[in-house]
């Protein structure tokens, strides 16, 4: 769910390069849509996912690796993804539209 | 200790082949893209300036333009890898076939145009 999400903003980054190719005028196109509201909740929306993505990501690598599979554990490292991902991106979200 | 010799232990279970490939190299991507994606956010959030000389001057930094090949590369490898097991798992029949054809064209075109767009940048026109 989380990586159809990231997936979508895989293909804005490449957007992003190739507008940068393509030029000023295709760049100006690129920055004003970023700019726009619809821009802004995404890049908002992606910054979170890309955490929380991150975070869970590595979370299941434990998994893979047979970690971490008693209850309390995979509770407690379930409610420290939500923390995490969520305290890195209040600064992230400040960073960005401040 | 089984008597049963390696192939003997093998036969019957059905093919191996690439079968652990897809979900490794998942992994794999995945343990790469902890360190290139990080540097890509905290790099792009704190860049000073978005105009497009400000950018161009940051991708076309030989440093930068490695770093985002590898990251354009392994994402979009990643990307690929998850898509194509949501659209395994959720499309049927033939339109099941058609869209992992497509996904898989939709994802060479992006990794193109990625590459091509950094090196046009950092290499110039």
């Amino acid at each position: 769910m989380t990586g159809v999400v990231m997936s979508i903003g895989a293909v804005a980054l490449v957007w992003w390069l190739f507008a940068v190719a393509s030029g000023p005028e295709a760049y100006a196109t690129f920055l004003w849509v970023a700019g726009s509201i619809i821009g802004k909740i995404a890049i908002a929306g992606w910054l979170f996912t890309f955490y929380y993505h991150l975070c869970n990501g590595i979370r299941h690598l434990f998994w893979d690796a047979g970690r971490g599979f008693e209850l309390t554990q995979a509770r407690r490292s379930g409610w420290t993804v939500v923390g995490v991902s969520s305290i890195a991106t209040v600064p992230s979200w400040l960073v960005a539209f401040l | 200790m089984s008597m049963k010799s390696p192939l003997g232990k093998v036969l019957g279970l059905g093919s191996a082949k690439e079968g652990t490939e897809h979900w490794w190299t998942q992994r794999v991507t995945a343990v790469a893209m902890v360190p290139l994606m990080l540097w890509f956010v905290i790099s792009t959030l704190t860049m000073p300036s978005y105009d497009f000389a400000a950018v161009s001057a940051w991708i076309a930094t030989p440093l930068n333009a490695v770093l985002l090949l590898l990251t354009s590369g392994t994402l979009l490898y990643h990307s690929a890898l998850g898509t194509q097991v949501v659209i395994e798992d959720y499309v049927k029949g033939f339109a099941k076939v058609v869209t992992l054809i497509l996904a898989r064209f939709a994802y060479f075109a992006l990794g193109a145009a990625a590459a091509f767009a950094i090196l046009r940048v950092s290499l110039g026109s």
